[in-house]
């Protein structure tokens, strides 16, 4: 009996290892290339905890992951800033190997102390990693209820350059110039990865939204780079569309967006808009592809510092996250399994956690899922 | 209506040894003489008063001409001074007419006129020009649920202030090398304070209790920072008004999830872009907004969301709500209040009873029959 057990179990692992293998092999684009290839043990995952709740809801995870016997190893760093050889104080060395190394990484949210005299460790994760697209899929959730449904929308922010370039000074006194930089590269580079991502997840049309009318030369060229990308993915619909014409229909009918590619600051918006059509921050996960193949997952809620260490968190945003990490990793089997382990449970009124108006903890939460996991075997 | 006029006039000649001052302030503040406004004029001028008419591109023109049947209908004593500019078409008027109407009219009434994308030539679009010759630094949209129109959120009542002759409308791009483009985004303290005392003073005048201000200063620390801070600098002068600031992302996910905390809004331009087209949205979309923008001088009437709706030209289903709205809230503005109560009230009992809508609002009419069942609704 206990050797036909484990011949099933070796039988099914042999199954996914090629499954995953063919995977590889096939789906692997442009975008993914340069990243190492499988070996016959577990890929080692980064995994940076976080603040506040953060260590909660990664244990969450990582618990979750067990559960569903994910061929993955975590590794887990800590980035809390360290004062390097410069005087100046960054991410701890160890963290930026680790990454470098392993490619793939989770993270939770992270505090960001007010003026204690270092950059925010999000923008320094950013820019240490090179981190240029940021994909935030906002989806309805079956039980969830807002005014709004079947959302199912994709934003694809670009995450260098733009609005946010932090190049600002006083000309004269009370007057300030901020300068919103668009180069070629960075737009071309961002349309590039929304086409292969619409590809890589049979998604049918990608819309660039812009504000060319009124920023001609900027946004001109932001947009010209995606009409040249386009060109070359004759299978997915290109649109153009203004940000105000996208503002206005979103709100009222969400259903006609796909993907959405943009510059910096619009994609700010409308990823936290898109969230706020399906819940909020706290269930839409999000994604950031660096160049080389890096890419780290995140939640993008606060740390939450009221609860932590209560069992009261909500680690679903972290799940989602972790769920689009293992499709990124082309584990997508895995990541239906625990999708829909996890869908089943936020549907479940007996399930809801504080922050959507339950009484359920985080571990009843997290053991629920994890029982539902092993169900769906 | 004379009776009432004569009492008035008695209360007046009651108080005599209070000096004129007094009497006009007490005159003012009589119930009598409000309500003398609200109903319909006693004499007519003997002209009409003259009104700059932009009818602006796409749908803009037959919007226009419903808004005239309406008024035709209504009897306002109203001329328009129609002038047609267009970057799209060939027979556009110089921008030099509409300062020159202007002048002479103050207040106008204005349709959309289309920005084409090209990044050759000109960088300041048709509308901004006008914006800037006349110093329009204040947009105003009220977004208010319609009763009877269902959306998604109802019984919405905000108003959204964007300064917008400034910011990231600058016209200001260049290429510093190929590929490389840099757009500058300018934020003025003068500018900033002007704007949110704007503001503060149209909540006081409105009886608002909040203004949020909107803004990412967390990233743009100087720019941003400058506009936040001049905003707090006002507040501190209205201490009966609630003050608060909220991050443009964050308010954009609250738009939609919790609209209902919104009060006054003043924001800089692209947020208000931003923030006027979410919140058109949630009340019933760019057919039904109206907005208006200020200077010190002159006043445009324009619809909240400004879209040309190109795609919809001699199709005759763009709802002419929101251009009506824009009409009658310029009547108020040139103190005809008794028209711009009774085309409100039109337009308002029209949409409630809920028979005849065009499609935006789930409804089968075209416009023209729409702009038949406002006429007939208007009682004078």
């Amino acid at each position: 009996m206990a050797c036909a057990v484990q011949d099933a179990q070796l039988m099914y692992s042999a199954i996914m290892a090629t499954r995953a293998l063919r995977k590889m092999m096939t789906g692997f684009g442009q975008v993914l290339a340069g990243r190492k290839s499988y070996s016959s043990e577990a890929r080692v995952i980064t995994l940076i905890p976080g603040d506040g709740i953060g260590p909660e809801i990664s244990a969450a995870v990582q618990q979750i992951f067990k559960a569903a016997e994910v061929p993955i190893e975590w590794e887990s760093v800590d980035v809390t800033p360290v004062k390097g050889p410069d005087g100046k104080f960054g991410i701890p060395s160890k963290a930026v190997e680790s990454m470098n190394k392993n490619c793939v990484g989770l993270k939770g949210p992270l505090a960001t102390p007010i003026g204690k005299g270092h950059m925010s460790l999000n923008l320094a994760l950013r820019k240490e990693f090179d981190l240029y697209a940021n994909v935030r899929p906002c989806k309805s959730i079956e039980g969830y209820k807002t005014p709004y449904e079947d959302v199912d929308i994709v934003t694809i922010r670009e995450n260098t350059e733009g609005e946010y370039s932090g190049i600002e000074h006083t000309i004269v006194e009370g007057v300030v110039q901020s300068i919103k930089l668009i180069t070629e590269p960075a737009s071309r580079r961002v349309a590039e990865f929304a086409f292969e991502y619409a590809r890589l997840n049979n998604r049918n049309t990608v819309t660039a939204v812009h504000k060319a009318n009124i920023m001609r030369m900027s946004d001109g060229l932001f947009l010209r780079c995606c009409r040249e990308v386009a060109e070359k993915y004759r299978g997915i619909k290109f649109n153009e569309m203004y940000l105000d014409t996208v503002c206005l229909q979103m709100v009222q009918d969400p259903t006609e967006y796909d993907v959405l590619v943009m510059p910096n600051l619009y994609g700010d918006i409308l990823s936290d808009l898109c969230a706020g059509l399906v819940g909020g921050l706290g269930v839409t996960p999000s994604g950031n592809i660096g160049a080389g193949g890096v890419a780290i997952f995140e939640s993008v809620h606060g740390t939450a510092p009221d609860i932590a260490g209560q069992d009261k968190a909500n680690p679903t945003a972290l799940l989602l996250s972790a769920v689009m990490m293992l499709r990124h990793m082309q584990f997508n089997d895995y990541a239906d399994r625990i999708e829909k382990a996890a869908m089943d449970v936020v549907k479940d009124p007996d399930y809801r956690t504080a922050d959507l108006g339950g009484k359920c903890t985080c571990t009843q939460f997290t053991n629920e899922i994890c029982r539902r996991v092993q169900l769906n075997d | 209506m004379a009776s009432a006029f004569q009492a008035a006039c008695r209360i007046v000649v009651k108080v005599p040894e209070n000096g004129w001052a007094n009497i006009a302030r007490h005159f003012s503040a009589s119930t009598t003489l409000s309500q003398l406004a609200a109903s319909e004029p006693i004499s007519k001028s003997a002209s009409n008063r003259k009104v700059t008419m932009i009818p602006g591109d796409g749908v803009g023109p037959e919007l226009m001409s419903c808004v005239r049947e309406v008024f035709k209908h209504s009897g306002v004593p109203v001329e328009f001074e129609q002038v047609f500019v267009s970057e799209v078409h060939s027979h556009s008027a110089p921008i030099s007419e509409i300062f020159d109407s202007f002048k002479r009219n103050n207040v106008g009434l204005k349709g959309h006129i289309e920005s084409p994308f090209h990044d050759k030539g000109e960088l300041q679009t048709l509308n901004m020009k006008i914006r800037k010759g006349l110093d329009l630094f204040a947009n105003v949209v009220k977004c208010r649920s319609i009763p009877g129109l269902n959306t998604k959120h109802n019984n919405l009542d905000f108003v959204v202030i964007r300064e917008q002759t400034e910011g990231e409308y600058s016209s200001l791009e260049h290429e510093s090398v190929t590929g490389v483009v840099e757009c500058l985004k300018i934020i003025t303290r003068t500018k900033s304070r002007r704007i949110a005392k704007f503001a503060f003073d149209y909540a006081t005048k409105h009886g608002r209790s909040k203004v949020t201000a909107v803004h990412k200063a967390n990233i743009m620390k100087l720019s941003d920072g400058l506009f936040l801070r001049s905003c707090q600098e006002i507040s501190e002068l209205y201490p009966k008004i609630q003050f608060e600031s909220m991050i443009i992302d964050n308010c954009c996910m609250q738009l939609v999830s919790n609209p209902h905390q919104f009060d006054v809004m003043v924001m800089p331009n692209l947020y208000g872009s931003i923030v006027d087209n979410v919140a058109g949205g949630l009340v019933g979309g760019a057919g039904v907004v109206p907005g208006e923008s200020y200077s010190s001088q002159f006043a445009i009437f324009e619809p909240g969301a400004r879209h040309t709706f190109s795609q919809a030209v001699g199709r005759n289903v763009a709802n002419p709500t929101a251009m009506l709205l824009c009409a009658s809230n310029m009547l108020r503005h040139i103190n005809l209040e008794f028209y711009a109560n009774v085309i409100q009230t039109a337009v308002e009992r029209v949409i409630k009873t809920g028979k005849v809508r065009t499609r935006d609002m789930g409804g089968y009419a075209t416009a023209s029959e729409f702009t038949r069942a406002i006429i007939n609704n208007i009682r004078l």
